[in-house]
């Protein structure tokens, strides 16, 4: 059938096109359109009958004429080649190249659909990957397998902050050089692209990443297909090639809203906020990608960004996301006024699966102690920071005061670090340790009396 | 002939002259399941349990003649199957990492043979009705597998095979039915998954479900054969809290369905299960469970089938007078798979997109949980724990509302808690529970007569604490007497002391009924003692400095289920802990300057 083409057009509306007269196609089928002019589109076979059946025209379906349409059913679902040599390459949405150099070569391809994992040959997330940022690897790590989202919102600098990540993010120990990035943006504005870009070709990242662009301008159905060809080479990497992959995907907001855009045109039943009610599955199609298979040393870790329409976390994207992955981390308008960078809030940041990548097998023994330490003693600045909002800080004890330096430090010299600054998690912990410090020991309860004999430094008094 | 004539999603139309609705289907060359949802004329509708990309008009279709059902056999516990019951280990060896569309393997396994031991007063003549047991098996070491006559067959038993070595195909028995025809039973068979199975009456009384977790036990118990809901937002830890509940209940067979949840969970189960052992049996626990695993990247029909498939089985092990919990994560994603369907079927849409037949549909599954007498007149339970989960936390969705009239006991999980690291971060002021009456009566015959007192006096602490709380809030703790602040004090050490559990902490993860009675009656002393010093002039501040406030938040992991000697005779030498600070003012007692300097004397 993919020899044929068919010039059966019998109605199109709103980016859908119907066919007529055209038996045994199959669902899911890739479609190439050819118009009047000679301008060629791709198409998606969505719904297929004896009599009729529809695609959905990625470019739209302006300008059509239907006499003079020509329509190809290419007998395979969207797929994208695969080799060694898509490390270091730029891709757009559909796997094509955007860097100027030729396409891949291969033999091999793959649905970029994928095909659900069994889940009895799932093996549970295990070990540490480093980011290099203190707020995430020493009180909200990341572990092999995890996928672990970025909440933010409008004009905070989500951006900048993954692009550290995928600068920085390596493995700790023996498989350090077996470690990949893919990088997925979708949606993103030209500019955007071009900090990506130029970012990681500086800092070297660029040989071991695979980058899929899909810009703002380019057509909305692709930006539906940009994660799933990402995957499909993070699926590649790791289970063939036994990598240890990240993927960094910005922003699924882009992506859920595109969802729904083609979900209306196709005229789905809505759900909330108008996304339709599959949202939860489609997202979770994607996001389940991640993870780690019995008997194959490579895994995928995932960690998706997206903004939150105006910083509500109830918001479906961010609601269902939450639901589908093992924590978040937060990014916080207040801390990014205060010009603390990167600004992740920490309590309401939480990563499930932290307990199995840190620690002495992992990363150190204090590790998790540490952690949880941090995350008390910063609980309780808080709360004096509020009770000084109230009462003013001269009222304060002495003790209240030493936290209200603590939280200021905590903000400034923990979670603020600067964009070029790569912390390893040794540098990360002995930071932490540095700053509680500053708190009385016997108020330190979760880390163990050996730990601080070890490590409390009494007396040392830490300045900003 | 049968043939594809539309595909829209994981919707096909047939051209299948006489389906059955709700018959099997299988579907174009690859050979996809699914089931016939709808009829008109020689044309069927059917939904797919598997994705129907590649899918072409005119390729074949084939009716199978019956519903979908599940097998009930020997092979079942320790397994892991998927929302149709297909074993998913052996698809795995089968083919590979990633599920092969169109493979059929049966649930059971045929290649292992059952130690068959026929029940001793079994005769050939006698007459056998459903539900009657016919013999055993060891399915584990810990759960013998009781073989039944199906509940639709009965009459005169001709002939019983002898003990001995029999896979789950071989004849054991054959029996002539009332109406003259002969069958033949095997150690499976087959029960469509949407029809409850039958048993003689519902059986109301109960004990209570023991989990070893605190707040639910001696907070908000549930009975045997009760139903439960678990709402909470993402993070609240619902995962979490139903693996313990999985892990340490006192049930005889867990079934834990994972209904569009994330991979990563089963795994965890899958892989820690093995490991762990059964606090009433000491055996290990997989050999009780059994996982049904529909992860959320899996097709979405067959996460609608997912809960049947679970609790039909629920019922097969109850029906041989087993206590069996079924622990459904997550249900809004059973209704998100009706929704779905729904919508794609053009129905109308009521709440939120959801159709008008969600509630009857939560509250015939949920019916389906409750103690009762088998047909063969023992007794045996099902009870049902649904996790919830809702968009935003907003309790008023559909889903939660609606389960919230059917269910029994409420556990909800509150976000503010589990940010605060407050594990496990049930509410105690919105969770409920309707049997705690029944309850009642087995703790103080089994632990101790004054537990529902006990109970009682502990959540009015609690509830008062909130009301003390947000004065504090307003003008500060100095606005409060010595009785409310010791009051403030005592609840806060029933929060981290009772309430707080450590799902990780080896000692602490499970907590048996005698230890909680003994925490709960310890820190209730502790707050007893303190207001009878109140009483002398003792100011609070003195108190909450006592050291055994500090050490009674350390009861709950100091002392194992091994030590419960040791901490009863901690209780009960709390008074000691006082005398030193009673000794001190009971010489100034009376002395109302000294107490006005003490309180005073302090910003």
């Amino acid at each position: 059938m993919k020899n044929l083409e068919f010039r059966t057009a019998s109605s199109a509306r709103g980016g859908l096109l119907v066919m007529a007269n055209v038996a045994g196609v199959a669902a899911g089928t890739r479609v190439g359109i050819t118009d009047h002019s000679g301008r060629r589109r791709n198409g998606l076979v969505i719904r297929t009958s004896d009599d009729a059946v529809l695609v959905e025209v990625f470019e739209d379906t302006d300008d059509l004429d239907l006499e003079r349409t020509w329509v190809r059913f290419l007998d395979e679902p969207y797929s994208l080649p695969v080799s060694r040599d898509i490390l270091g390459r730029v891709f757009n949405g559909v796997g094509r190249p955007r860097d100027g150099r030729p396409p891949i070569v291969s033999g091999q391809h793959r649905d970029i659909n994928g095909a659900p994992l069994n889940p009895a040959a799932r093996a549970y997330p295990r070990e540490f990957i480093e980011t290099g940022l203190s707020a995430i690897d020493g009180m909200n790590s990341l572990t092999r397998g995890q996928k672990l989202p970025i909440f933010s919102g409008g004009g905070l600098p989500h951006n900048r902050v993954a692009a550290q990540i995928v600068r920085q993010a390596r493995l700790l120990g023996e498989a350090a050089g077996d470690f990949a990035v893919v990088f997925a943006a979708f949606g993103v504005s030209s500019q955007d692209a071009r900090f990506f870009q130029e970012g990681f070709e500086e800092s070297g990242a660029l040989e071991r990443l695979v980058m899929f662009l899909n810009l703002a301008d380019e057509p909305v159905i692709e930006r539906l297909l940009t994660p799933r060809a990402a995957l499909t080479a993070a699926e590649y990497l790791a289970f063939e090639l036994d990598r240890h992959v990240l993927v960094v995907m910005t922003d699924m907001t882009a992506y859920a809203e595109a969802l729904r855009e083609v979900a209306v045109l196709r005229g789905d039943v809505p759900a909330r906020k108008g996304y339709p009610g599959y949202l939860y599955s489609d997202l979770a199609e994607l996001y389940e990608r991640a993870g780690r298979i019995r008997n194959r040393p490579g895994s995928i870790t995932l960690i998706p960004v997206l903004s939150m329409p105006s910083d509500d976390i109830t918001h479906p994207i961010p609601d269902l996301t939450g639901y589908i992955t093992e924590g978040q981390i937060v990014l916080s308008r207040e801390l990014n006024a205060q010009g603390v960078y990167p600004p992740i809030a920490v309590l309401p940041s939480l990563s499930r699966l932290m307990k199995d990548g840190i620690g002495g097998d992992f990363t150190r023994p204090d590790h998790p102690r540490v952690a949880s330490q941090l995350f008390a003693s910063y609980a309780r600045a808080l709360e004096v920071r509020g009770l000084a909002a109230i009462i003013g800080a001269e009222d304060l004890s002495e003790g209240d005061r030493r936290y209200l330096e603590f939280a200021e430090a905590f903000e400034r010299r923990f979670v603020g670090q600067a964009e070029g600054d790569q912390r390893d998690v040794y540098a990360t912990l002995d930071l932490a340790w540095d700053l509680l410090s500053m708190l009385p020991a016997a108020s330190l309860t979760r880390v163990s009396e050996e730990e601080l004999a070890k490590h409390y430094k009494p007396g040392d008094k830490v300045t900003r | 002939m049968a043939r594809i004539i539309e595909i829209n999603g994981p919707l096909v139309r047939l051209e299948l002259p006489g389906a059955l609705l709700g018959e099997q289907v299988r579907v174009g060359a690859l050979g996809l399941s699914g089931e016939v949802i709808a009829r008109e004329g020689d044309t069927a509708l059917a939904q797919l349990y598997e994705d129907s990309t590649g899918l072409a008009p005119g390729e074949p279709a084939e009716g199978l003649g019956h519903p979908l059902s599940v097998e009930l056999g020997p092979g079942l516990l320790g397994g892991i199957f998927d929302g149709v019951q297909r074993p998913l280990e052996a698809i795995w060896q089968a083919s590979g990492d990633r599920i092969a569309r169109g493979v059929q393997i049966p649930a059971l396994t045929r290649d292992r043979r059952w130690d068959f031991t026929p029940a001793a007063d079994r005769l050939p003549g006698m007459v056998l009705n459903g539900g009657d047991i016919l013999g055993t098996v060891p399915e584990t070491a810990s759960i013998e597998h009781r073989i039944l006559v199906p509940p639709d067959v009965a009459g005169e038993l001709l002939e019983l095979a002898p003990a001995g070595d029999y896979d789950v195909d071989a004849t054991l028995a054959r029996i002539r039915m009332r109406d003259g025809t002969l069958r033949k039973l095997s150690l499976c068979q087959r029960w469509p998954v949407r029809r409850p199975r039958p048993f003689r009456r519902r059986n109301h009384a109960g004990e209570p479900l023991i989990t070893g977790q605190r707040i639910l036990d001696t907070f908000y118990p549930l009975l045997k054969g009760g139903k439960a809901a678990i709402p909470g937002p993402f993070g609240a830890g619902k995962t979490m809290l139903q693996h313990q509940i999985a892990r340490w209940c006192n049930a005889e067979i867990v079934i834990y369905v994972g209904c569009g949840e994330r991979g990563n969970e089963l795994t965890d189960v899958l892989e820690s299960l093995p490991k762990l052992t059964d606090p009433h049996s000491g055996r290990p626990l997989m050999e009780r469970t059994l996982l049904i695993a529909n992860t959320s990247n899996m097709p979405v029909v067959a996460r609608e089938a997912s809960v049947y498939v679970g609790i039909t089985i629920a019922e097969y092990f109850r029906d041989q007078g087993y206590d069996v919990v079924m622990v459904a994560d997550s249900t809004s994603r059973w209704a998100e798979a009706l929704r779905e369907v729904a919508g794609r079927l053009g129905q109308m849409p009521v709440e939120e997109g959801y159709p008008a037949y969600l509630g009857s549909r939560l509250a015939a599954f949920y019916e389906r949980a409750g103690r009762v007498e088998t047909l063969a007149g023992n007794t045996g339970s099902v009870t049902l724990i649904g996790a919830v989960s809702p968009p935003g936390g907003d309790f008023s969705e559909p889903v939660t509302s609606h389960t919230k009239e059917i269910i029994q006991t409420f556990w909800a999980l509150s976000k503010e808690l589990a940010d605060a690291r407050h594990y496990p971060a049930i509410d105690w002021l919105e969770s409920f529970s309707g049997y705690v009456g029944e309850a009642a009566g087995w703790w103080a015959e089994h632990v101790d007569p004054d537990w529902a007192e006990a109970r009682a006096r502990a959540l009015e602490l609690l509830s008062e604490s909130e009301e003390l709380r947000r004065i504090v809030n307003l003008v500060g703790v100095e606005a409060l007497s010595s009785e409310q602040r010791w009051s403030l004090e005592a609840a806060e050490l029933i929060k981290e002391a009772l309430l707080q559990q450590a799902a990780t902490d080896a000692v602490d993860s499970y907590a048996s009924p005698a230890k909680q009675y003994l925490l709960l009656a310890g820190l209730l002393a502790i707050h007893a003692e303190g207001l009878r010093l109140i009483a002398l002039g003792v100011p609070a501040r003195r108190l909450i400095e006592l050291p055994v406030v500090a050490e009674a938040r350390r009861w709950k992991t100091r002392y194992g289920d091994a030590e419960l000697a040791a901490l009863r005779e901690r209780v009960a030498g709390l008074t000691e802990d006082f005398m030193k600070l009673e000794g001190e003012y009971a010489v100034a007692s009376g002395s109302a300057a000294r107490v006005a300097a003490e309180e005073g004397g302090q910003p």
